[in-house]
């Protein structure tokens, strides 16, 4: 039995060494405190966090099923509203559960206008049931039911735009966040569960087992997803983006490389072509959110 | 106080006295005259609800799980399809013992589509861990409902309920319903105090996952708690009873089954047409009574055993089949009085809301009298 730390979401639990997820869970509670209903989708969390008769919740902790956990947090509003109760709910949801099976619920529960927030740990594929696509899988990323083969480069589909939906859905705030730069993940969370209404935020949280690198480097590779902009961290209010990460970019490869679900794309050779279908998306991304940092450099001449 | 009420409005009605502080609901027909009458007392100040318009179905059961799993008494309704989606919620919500009540204005399951009724929905969710009355009429949907609540929400059983009714036999059909007052629903079914729920103050993990350690004993005190359930029935009936005159008591209730050869066993709203068809054969000289299944989740066997063990014969009727198997009643019923050597027939009829009328079933009794039973009633071979 592990001792108990004075963490709201304790030690002892079940996730792999390195586990992007696990941070995550112990970010949120820091962020929100005691006073906080957390409500599970079924996933890698819900099961290294929960195994009957232990727990590794220090707060109220609901799991119900795969895809309902905004619907669960949509009735616990109502309930606490009746009852005149304050403490904050916060949904938690994987991309699969969130980006895919969940998306109805989500959804239903963001345009009905709860005050909750919702947030995702993302690992782009189903990491709980070994490694399969979803969602939020990025372009080429071999999983075990988008597998790199004689022909196919993994993953066929980009990734979904789900923190554009959930601001089309009217929420006040949306966010992207990195467990790579934790004091901005609880930020965010704070700034979230402070803003009434729906409120959402995804976190890329690197899965040492499902991409396939060494648990130690987790945060190295969360950081470089960023710094390659393949992922953007921003902060979105009323559907307008306000606030953005800006990075000096460095080229896709070096995120890709370090990671067993890009392999193929190095060995038996480099696939040049694809890469370059990669260096795109982050290109398109760098645009639409502006997030290349500028150098400072000499003004130009002034012509008389 | 009687009113000459639709079946939906006097639900909604007993709904509303039994004071719920959460209604998530979608509209499926024929439930929606409920939920609508139910929003509309709550947009008029009437009732003072939180309402929630969930997305689907399987959101509303999913709203009422987190809702009451954070302490609020908690309603919703649904029929058919929608119960089917709500499949997966339905064990959930019993598996983590949360006493949720749900009307079901049970209706034929597609395809094809049918809007009519019997009782395939609900019967289907049979083993999904909740009780399941069913009502004859909607005097008997409307008590059922503070019943429901009354047995749900007692500490040794702590398990959610179906209130089962026929859609638009009785949802939409104009009878006279003796109405209880709001004082008087309060003085039977005081405000929902949960056992446990989620809270800051007292922090607890609802709906971790088993290993292989402890799922079977999760299970096992379910079923430990269904059997409780008959007790927590019995005497929440009889209180009403004693209260209000009209004795839900008992899980099964015998008409005219005295020196009866040939019984009977319905449930829902064909046992008043049955009555009706014991009275005439009865006049007629025929030994006919009828055994009213009100309780069909926990199953009442031995009361069944005890009605019937001097009888000749059993019809069973059942709105439902287990397709390649039987009418589930008749099968449950076989199950019962496994060891006697009393013939149970089943027949199943009225299913997509085909009509069963007296004629038939005196039919019926006269097939079981030749031992002709187990087959579908009232085929219209020349379409098949």
């Amino acid at each position: 039995m592990a001792e108990a730390s004075c963490e709201l979401f304790d030690c002892g639990h079940r996730a792999c060494g390195g586990c992007g997820a696990a941070l995550v869970s112990r970010l949120i509670l820091k962020a929100t405190g005691k006073d906080t209903i957390i409500v599970s989708a079924t996933g890698c969390m819900e099961v290294f966090t929960t195994p009957y008769p232990e727990t590794a919740w220090k707060v109220p902790w609901i799991h119900s099923l795969f895809e309902n956990n905004s619907a669960v947090a949509s009735g616990i509003c109502a309930s606490l509203k009746k009852q005149g109760r304050t403490e904050k709910v916060v949904a938690i949801g994987g991309d699969g559960s969130t980006f895919d099976i969940g998306m109805l619920c989500l959804s239903g529960a963001f345009e009905r206008g709860h005050d909750f927030t919702y947030i995702c740990y993302d690992n782009e594929a189903y990491m709980n049931t070994g490694i399969q696509r979803s969602g939020a899988t990025p372009y080429d990323a071999s999983t075990t039911t988008s597998p790199a083969g004689k022909c196919s480069k993994g993953n066929s589909r980009p990734k979904k735009d789900l923190p554009q939906i959930l601001a089309a859905h009217g929420a006040p705030y949306v966010a992207t966040a990195s467990i790579a730069y934790p004091s901005d993940v609880v930020k965010k969370i704070e700034k979230a569960i402070n803003t009434p209404g729906p409120c959402y935020v995804q976190i890329h949280a690197p899965c040492c087992t499902g991409w396939g690198f060494e648990g130690e480097k987790t945060l190295a590779i969360g950081k470089l997803a960023i710094e390659t902009g393949l992922w953007v961290n921003f902060e979105m209010e009323d559907g307008v983006v306000t606030r953005v990460k800006k990075v000096v970019r460095k080229p896709v490869e070096t995120y890709l490389k370090e990671q067993k679900r890009f392999r193929h794309l190095f060995k038996p050779k480099v696939n040049a072509e694809e890469i370059a279908k990669i260096q795109a998306i982050a290109d398109k991304n760098a645009v639409k959110y502006g997030t290349d940092l500028k150098l400072k450099s000499k003004p130009d001449p002034v012509i008389p | 106080m009687l009113e000459i009420t639709e079946g939906s409005h006097a639900v909604a009605k007993a709904v509303k006295m039994s004071r719920p502080q959460v209604i998530a609901a979608y509209p499926i027909t024929p439930q929606t005259h409920i939920v609508e009458t139910l929003a509309d007392m709550v947009a008029d100040c009437e009732l003072d609800a939180e309402y929630i318009t969930v997305e689907s179905e399987f959101s509303a059961l999913s709203a009422c799980l987190g809702a009451s799993a954070a302490g609020s008494r908690t309603y919703s309704a649904t029929t058919s399809q929608g119960l089917a989606l709500m499949f997966e919620v339905c064990f959930n919500v019993s598996g983590m013992r949360l006493p949720i009540i749900m009307t079901i204005a049970n209706r034929a399951l597609g395809a094809p589509l049918s809007i009519w009724n019997d009782q395939q929905d609900s019967i289907s969710l049979r083993d999904c861990g909740w009780l399941q009355f069913y009502a004859e009429d909607n005097q008997e949907a409307t008590d059922l409902h503070y019943i429901a609540y009354k047995v749900a929400e007692n500490p040794d059983v702590l398990l959610p309920a179906f209130v089962c009714f026929d859609g638009f036999i009785l949802s939409h059909t104009y009878e006279p319903v003796d109405m209880l007052s709001q004082g008087d629903v309060d003085r039977y079914l005081p405000p929902y105090k949960p056992v446990q729920r989620l809270d800051a103050a007292d922090p607890i993990s609802f709906g971790m996952y088993a290993t292989p350690e402890y799922y079977l004993e999760f299970r096992y005190e379910h079923d430990q708690a269904m059997k409780r359930a008959k007790n927590a029935i019995h005497k929440a009936g009889k209180e009403f009873g004693e209260m209000f005159g009209r004795d839900y008591s008992a899980l099964v209730e015998g008409y005219r089954l005295e020196d009866a050869d040939t019984a009977i066993i319905a449930m829902g709203s064909i046992c008043g047409t049955v009555k009706d068809a014991v009275d005439e054969m009865r006049t007629a000289g025929k030994k006919v009574g009828l055994l009213k299944i009100r309780c069909f989740r926990p199953f009442p066997a031995e009361e069944i055993r005890d009605a019937l063990s001097q009888v000749k014969r059993i019809a069973v009727l059942d709105k439902n089949i287990s397709v390649g198997a039987k009418g589930a009643v008749a099968i449950e019923v076989k199950d019962a009085l496994y060891g006697k050597t009393i013939p149970v027939l089943g027949y199943i009829l009225g299913l997509g809301g085909r009509d069963v009328r007296i004629s038939d079933v005196k039919k019926i009794v006269s097939l079981a009298e030749d031992g002709k039973g187990d087959q579908f009633y009232g085929l219209r071979t020349e379409v098949l």
